[in-house]
């Protein structure tokens, strides 16, 4: 080097970049991912790429011809967007929707409010939310097709959760938790198996990616609210057990709600956004006319967050 | 049906009413009464709340404006006379007219003038870089070419040359605010007087190291010769501290100063014609004959007159 | 024992202490001295020799400037050549005395031997004036005078002297070395600063990657006659060695915003002064060498070096004698990696204060392009004085100094934890710190107008009184 570099301190960095921790998402989302595959084929498949694919397209053009700002593709943020709306898609979705899903994400969510680290809505809940709304057939269709590791012949039918909803409990008197836990087909890819999405979660927690807090405090609140509901009147409400462990809410508490950007930044802002989502998902499971309300819990607890942030701080030193 | 949508409609109605009363009754009674003269001056403002003139926005002027008592501490650069003459019309006021202004950059250390003699790597912000360090260059007076005074201009009227690594000042669209000015650590940027038909001398340069050190940074600095201030006929050129500095109220624009400075470190701009060195060169080397040769002449005659 | 740490923020960067196994070595002299008339915080120094004076090692070359300032000498024997501006290692042109170097012949009463000399004086303002004499500052960082801070103001007493042996920067060794050869005399400086302070406890704290320095000093306690000296292992975490941070970790008390460390009968000081202040108590030298580390990422561990230098050596003589910059450095450092000064001028003296000449590669040091802030919230986790950066960032930019003021920006104590950590290379410390200096201006101006108020009103009521 012939000219020295002159800077202010410090000097060194830690081995962190947006791209590194996007990475590492990408990465704890990899086993549901694999799980879902072998499940359910090449249909899921192709729901992914189309996904990443075009989330990923759609925010090169939009920074390159609309914004003409250097692209910030690189940083992953993309990536991990489209992995997580696909992951909340039936694999049987057409490409056709699931682009415009993408569109929703990524023009809508993310880069109408300025790019990665402005937005106030989770891009792929947004984008998975729009998707419900004008297309209640196609992201209700939970047809199971041919899986890579599975040869059973295709069933159709409604989710544990939408069972409950058309024909109360006793659409589910027969449900192995078990199952539920490992592998429970019938449902996008982000429902197939919590324990591969709890795996993905304690890689994020031993890499110090995010905090427990907010999981925990959703986990908590669904546990407590249903556990209420159920000793109050166990044969109208489902148990916490079940609710725990169906629908979307592992995807959602561990990978959505924990999404930097919407949600808050202190430890009691985020125990409050936690509580108020499991509030929330339960209410809407309980008493709303949609099955599962994961999705909706998050964006309205998404928009609770500037406020939050301002609340709470942090303890700050020498200042009792 | 035609029930439901009947209460619907008047219950909505009746809210609407309901609130625009209370709207209307704490409206009433909170406003605050003002001079109408204060809207009436905002209207006249250029309306860019740039600062220049002191006070925090063009509504803060205004109404500094109609409470003094006079206008000679309140003047608006970006709307220049023009819009202090229609100041002083609304409230009756005699408005003294300044000579217009525009910001000058008195730093020549372009990239070929000046080498670097390190990398800078931290936030791209001058008043970061002057805090660390005397900057890239070996000139520790100099610009520091991260654009803080581009970001503080609100009129678009500063903008970085990547060539040259200064910022080029537009002075059609500089309104003389000061908000550069402020914003440079340095102290390079000076507002002055915009001249005859623009045209302007200035020293671009404020090194005050000796002339070898100040040279050896960069080739285009100011030495302190003093070969300037000799030339000049009209006393507009002071050296201090190592660097000239040309009164802009004395100076006549005859660019004698411009030829004869060794290093380049004197502008002239918007002149119509370039500048012909030998000319002028010429014409001081005649004059200087001249006044020798009435010096002899006059030495003589004393002579004469003593003998 | 459990080990003990600060309660808030921090980081734990790879120590890379490479140069720890390199025992100290003595450097030559070279043939000029450049000696900073600015080494300590406060006023500078006044020079009080001539061009042309024979000076000694040793001798008094400039008094001080005022209350926060300290003495300066000759760092070894030979002739005033000039006293001009020089530019330091920023660049920034500071009063320098040039020496022309011809010998090392000391001044008259200064004890050169080795022996140990254990025995503590009885006289506090005696001992306070022999180290203001010999000019010891603070040698952790902020060269504070230390006679000033071992003089605590009438009506606070100290209850602790915490001794920083915690060296929480990577790379540094130079106060392990000394920890490691100069044991028994740091022990004698602290139980100097002890009986200066009034015969308080003192608690040496050491970070738990130097058990070796650990051990030394426990035996040297165990060897040597002072009461009420202890050793504490600290866990490692990086700011361990701010002031306020290693009380907290110490005494378990929080310093308050603006306060003093005194306020919580607490008084830090580093080894290096310690073995500064045996040195000018016991031995009536001045503080004229301090030990520096010369490593980097890019130095096989055979050319890193501990030295013993003398205060006015070039940073550039020392280089050469380690045998040159390596190719490979792209950035030379003053003093740690987390808060050390860029070396932006080789050719500047080394001050009192100097501990390192640290070259770093371009890939470990060279900054990454600054993108968006995804609100991850780890600059405010790492914040040791539990200060949201991320805020102060964006509440500097709008150039919201009241926003910065409630948010505490001047509690900031630089010591770069949230740019380390921040995974968009957003420079929140390099818009922070220039946030803490405008609060800091705010709070001032606002304190000298209060004051100015109120001696008007005394004025006011004086002249009423008269009148009456």
């Amino acid at each position: 080097m012939d000219k020295l570099l002159v800077s202010p301190s410090p000097h060194i960095h830690a081995a962190v970049s947006t791209r590194s921790v996007m990475r590492d998402v990408a990465i704890a989302l990899c086993p549901a991912i694999l799980v879902s595959v072998l499940y359910y084929g090449w249909s899921e498949l192709l729901v992914l790429a189309v996904s990443v694919a075009s989330c990923v397209l759609l925010e090169w053009a939009i920074t390159r011809w609309l914004l003409r700002k250097p692209s910030t593709v690189g940083d992953l943020s993309a990536v991990v967007t489209g992995l997580l709306l696909a992951m909340n898609l039936p694999c049987t979705t057409p490409w056709w929707v699931v682009f415009i899903g993408a569109v929703v994400a990524i023009g809508v969510a993310k880069m109408s409010f300025g790019g990665l680290g402005q937005n106030v809505f989770n891009p792929a809940l947004t984008g998975r939310v729009f998707l419900l709304l004008s297309f209640p057939v196609q992201m209700t269709d939970w047809t199971v097709p041919q899986g890579f590791l599975r040869n059973v012949d295709a069933v159709s039918g409604p989710t544990l959760l939408g069972k409950v909803n058309e024909l109360g409990l006793a659409g589910v008197a027969d449900v192995d938790y078990l199952q539920t836990l490992l592998l429970n087909i019938g449902g996008s890819a982000g429902e197939i198996s919590a324990l591969a999405l709890l795996l993905g979660f304690g890689y994020l927690l031993v890499r110090r990616v995010v905090k427990p807090w907010i999981p925990l405090s959703i986990f908590a609140t669904v546990a407590l609210v249903s556990g209420i509901f159920h000793l109050a009147s166990p044969e109208v409400y489902t148990g916490p057990l079940f609710n725990l462990l169906t629908g979307g809410l592992i995807l959602g508490a561990c990978f959505m709600a924990t999404d930097y950007v919407t949600s808050p930044m202190n430890v009691w802002g985020g125990v409050i956004f936690g509580v108020g989502i499991g509030f929330i998902v339960m209410m809407i499971r309980y008493f709303g006319s949609y099955p599962e309300g994961v999705s909706f819990a998050i964006l309205l607890m998404n928009m609770t967050v500037p406020l939050l942030n301002r609340a709470f701080h942090q303890k700050k030193f020498g200042r009792a | 049906m035609p029930t439901t949508i009947i209460w619907t409609i008047a219950i909505l109605a009746g809210l609407g009413l309901l609130l625009s009363l209370v709207l209307y009754l704490v409206a009433a009674k909170f406003k605050v009464e003002e001079d109408p003269r204060i809207d009436e001056v905002e209207k006249v403002m250029p309306g860019a709340n740039c600062g220049g003139c002191g006070f925090a926005g063009c509504r803060a002027f205004a109404d500094a404006a109609v409470k003094a008592p006079n206008l000679d501490n309140n003047y608006c650069p970006v709307g220049g006379n023009e819009v202090m003459k229609q100041v002083a019309a609304i409230l009756g006021f005699e408005v003294k007219e300044k000579a217009p202004q525009v910001a000058v950059l008195r730093c020549n250390g372009s990239c070929v003038n000046r080498p670097r003699t390190n990398v800078y790597d931290g936030a791209a912000s001058c008043r970061v870089k002057a805090a660390l360090y005397s900057g890239d260059t070996a000139c520790s007076f100099g610009c520091l070419g991260c654009g803080d005074c581009v970001a503080a201009c609100q009129f678009g009227a500063l903008s970085m040359n990547p060539e040259t690594g200064l910022p080029e000042v537009d002075q059609e669209k500089c309104t003389a605010c000061g908000a550069c000015v402020k914003a440079c650590p340095k102290q390079l940027i000076e507002l002055r007087p915009k001249g005859p038909r623009g045209m302007r001398m200035f020293v671009s340069c404020v090194n005050k190291d000796k002339g070898p050190a100040a040279r050896k940074a960069c080739s285009a600095a100011c030495i302190g010769c003093g070969i300037c201030a000799k030339t000049c006929q009209h006393g507009a050129i002071v050296v201090e501290n190592n660097v000239a500095y040309i009164d802009p109220a004395k100076c006549k624009l005859c660019r004698e100063c411009e030829a004869v400075c060794p290093t380049g470190a004197i502008h002239g701009v918007n002149f119509p014609k370039p500048l012909d060195k030998e000319a002028v060169k010429a014409r001081i080397a005649e004059r200087a004959r001249k006044a020798k040769e009435a010096e002899a002449a006059a030495a003589k005659e004393k002579e004469e007159n003593n003998g | 024992m459990a080990k003990v740490t600060f309660s808030i923020g921090g980081v734990h960067p790879h120590d890379t202490k490479l140069a720890r196994e390199r025992a100290i070595e003595v450097l030559p002299l070279p043939q000029t001295l450049y000696i900073s008339m600015a080494q300590h915080l406060g006023a500078p120094a006044k020079p009080v020799v001539a061009v042309g004076d024979r000076v000694k090692t040793g001798q008094v070359i400039a008094e001080p400037g005022g209350f926060i300032s300290a003495f300066v000498h000759a760092s070894a024997s030979g002739t005033v050549k000039s006293i001009a501006p020089r530019a330091d290692l920023a660049g920034n042109m500071v009063p320098h005395i040039e020496i022309a170097v011809d010998g090392d012949e000391w001044v008259e009463g200064v004890d050169l031997s080795d022996t140990l000399v254990t025995e503590i004086p009885s006289d506090r303002a005696a001992v306070l004036d022999k180290i203001k004499a010999c000019g010891v500052v603070g040698l952790g960082g902020a060269t504070f005078p230390t006679h000033v801070k071992l003089n605590p103001a009438p009506g606070s007493t100290a209850e602790c002297l915490i001794l920083n042996g915690a060296e929480c920067e990577p790379y540094l060794t130079s106060d392990y070395r000394i920890l490691l050869e100069r044991t028994k005399e740091i022990v004698v400086g602290a139980a100097i600063m002890q009986m200066v302070l009034g015969g308080c406890r003192c608690v040496i704290g050491i970070e738990e990657n130097k058990p070796e320095a650990i051990e030394a000093v426990r035996r040297a306690l165990t060897e040597l006659p002072y009461d009420n000296i202890e050793v504490l292992p600290l866990k490692k975490k990086y700011p361990q060695g701010g002031e306020k941070q290693l009380i907290d970790a110490v005494m378990h008390r929080q310093v308050k915003s603006g306060g003093l460390p005194i306020s919580v009968g607490a008084v830090v000081q580093n080894v290096a002064t310690s073995l500064a202040v045996y040195e000018a108590v016991q031995k009536n030298k001045p503080l004229i060498t301090n030990t520096l580390t010369i490593t980097g990422d890019c130095l096989p561990v055979e050319r890193q070096h501990n030295y013993l230098f003398r205060i006015g050596m070039p940073l550039s003589y020392i280089a050469e004698y380690a045998g040159g910059v390596p190719a490979e450095a792209a950035k030379l450092i003053s003093g740690g990696p987390m808060m050390g000064r860029a070396i932006a001028n080789l050719d500047a003296a080394t001050v009192k204060g100097s501990s390192s000449i640290l070259y770093l590669r371009a890939d470990t040091t060279l900054r990454k392009a600054e993108s968006a802030c995804i609100r991850c919230g780890r600059c405010a986790d790492a914040c040791p004085m539990g200060l949201e950066p991320f805020l102060l960032n964006r509440l500097y930019k709008a150039g919201d100094l009241e926003g910065l003021e409630q948010a505490s920006a001047h509690d900031c104590i630089e010591c770069g934890c949230c740019l380390y950590s921040c995974p968009a290379y957003i420079p929140l410390l390099d818009h922070i710190r220039q946030a803490k200096g405008q609060v800091m201006g705010v709070i001032r101006a606002r304190a000298a107008a209060a004051k100015a108020a109120a001696e008007a009103a005394k004025a006011a009521e004086e002249a009423k009184k008269e009148n009456k």
